[in-house]
């Protein structure tokens, strides 16, 4: 069995320095399923691209501080569902400990809607699917649409009035859409399960998703000034600029 | 305290426009989304130069 494995760093070929470098198979391999996966990660998001310097100075906007807010407040939101989880029901509806775990996660929902609506608002108006970057929008956008879902059951896992009140008016909306059967709001522990596990993991998953076709694709640049006050004032002043396509995306 | 300030154990007040009917709560949430959106567009984003 020995003399079949060869050991390509006997010889004194020691690994390269750097890390991209060492990414390159080693002569004979290249067809090896892991080189080809590790040569199609390093291209597709090549370290410097995962974790860039510097950015365009169109990247400086408040639109991706609701971004990126919107990412903490998921975070917070793990971690106090997280505590939640441990300490059951009982804890967080009679303990003021309990209780003040309880109003983090209800809070941190609050925030990480409120500025994922004011991202999606910023990135709807700036057309932020241009550029091959439909993936990264759509991506966003169901990241939404489930978050909603996540938040829903989250409010039918609360073991109080609320929850029934919500679950018994739920369910009727629910049947007439032919998905009571497979998605039962009165049952409980259904409930429970995607919101503890289910929900957050797809979520969790797209956020990945879409952070990494973000630093794949890049931001989008700004819509191009055409018409109107500020298109001729920019003729006026450059009117022997050849016409160019810097800075538009499509 | 602030539940001590701005008591909120009492059943939600709502608008009604028509067919149209939204919590208290929930209008000041979607106006106060509104009011951030609109500084975020109008208010400058300082760098601090490190953009290229």
């Amino acid at each position: 069995m020995s003399d079949t494995i060869t050991n390509r760093f006997a010889d004194g070929d020691a690994p390269s320095e750097d890390p991209v470098d060492d990414a390159r198979p080693a002569p004979g391999d290249e067809k090896m399923w892991t080189a080809r996966l590790r040569g199609a990660g390093v291209r597709a998001l090549p370290p410097s691209k995962l974790l860039p310097d510097r950015q365009p100075s169109y990247v400086a906007s408040w639109v991706y501080i609701f971004g990126i807010l919107s990412f903490a407040s998921f975070i917070v939101i793990l971690l106090s569902g997280v505590v939640l989880i441990v300490r059951g029901p009982s804890w967080w509806h009679e303990s003021q400990v309990g209780l003040f775990f309880n109003s983090i996660h209800l809070w941190s929902v609050e925030l990480f809607f409120f500025f994922m609506v004011l991202h999606l608002w910023g990135k709807f108006f700036m057309a932020a699917w241009r550029g091959k970057r439909a993936l990264t929008w759509m991506t966003g956008a169901v990241t939404f649409a489930i978050s909603i879902g996540a938040a829903f059951t989250g409010y039918l896992s609360q073991q109080n009035f609320d929850s029934q009140w919500i679950s018994t008016q739920a369910k009727d909306g629910l049947n007439s859409v032919g998905i009571g059967a497979l998605f039962n709001v009165l049952n409980f522990g259904q409930m429970l399960l995607w919101h503890v596990l289910l929900l957050p993991v797809f979520v969790g998953a797209l956020i990945g998703i879409h952070l990494l076709l973000v630093r794949r694709r890049g931001v989008v640049r700004p819509l191009p000034v055409r018409t109107g006050r500020h298109a001729r004032t920019a003729r006026a002043r450059t009117p022997a600029a050849p016409p160019s396509s810097e800075g538009v995306d499509r | 305290m602030l539940g001590a300030l701005v008591n909120l154990n009492h059943t939600g007040h709502y608008l009604h426009w028509g067919f149209i009917q939204i919590s208290v709560a929930n209008i000041v949430v979607i106006l106060l989304m509104v009011v951030v959106f609109v500084a975020a567009v109008a208010i400058p984003f300082r760098t601090g130069g490190r953009h290229r």
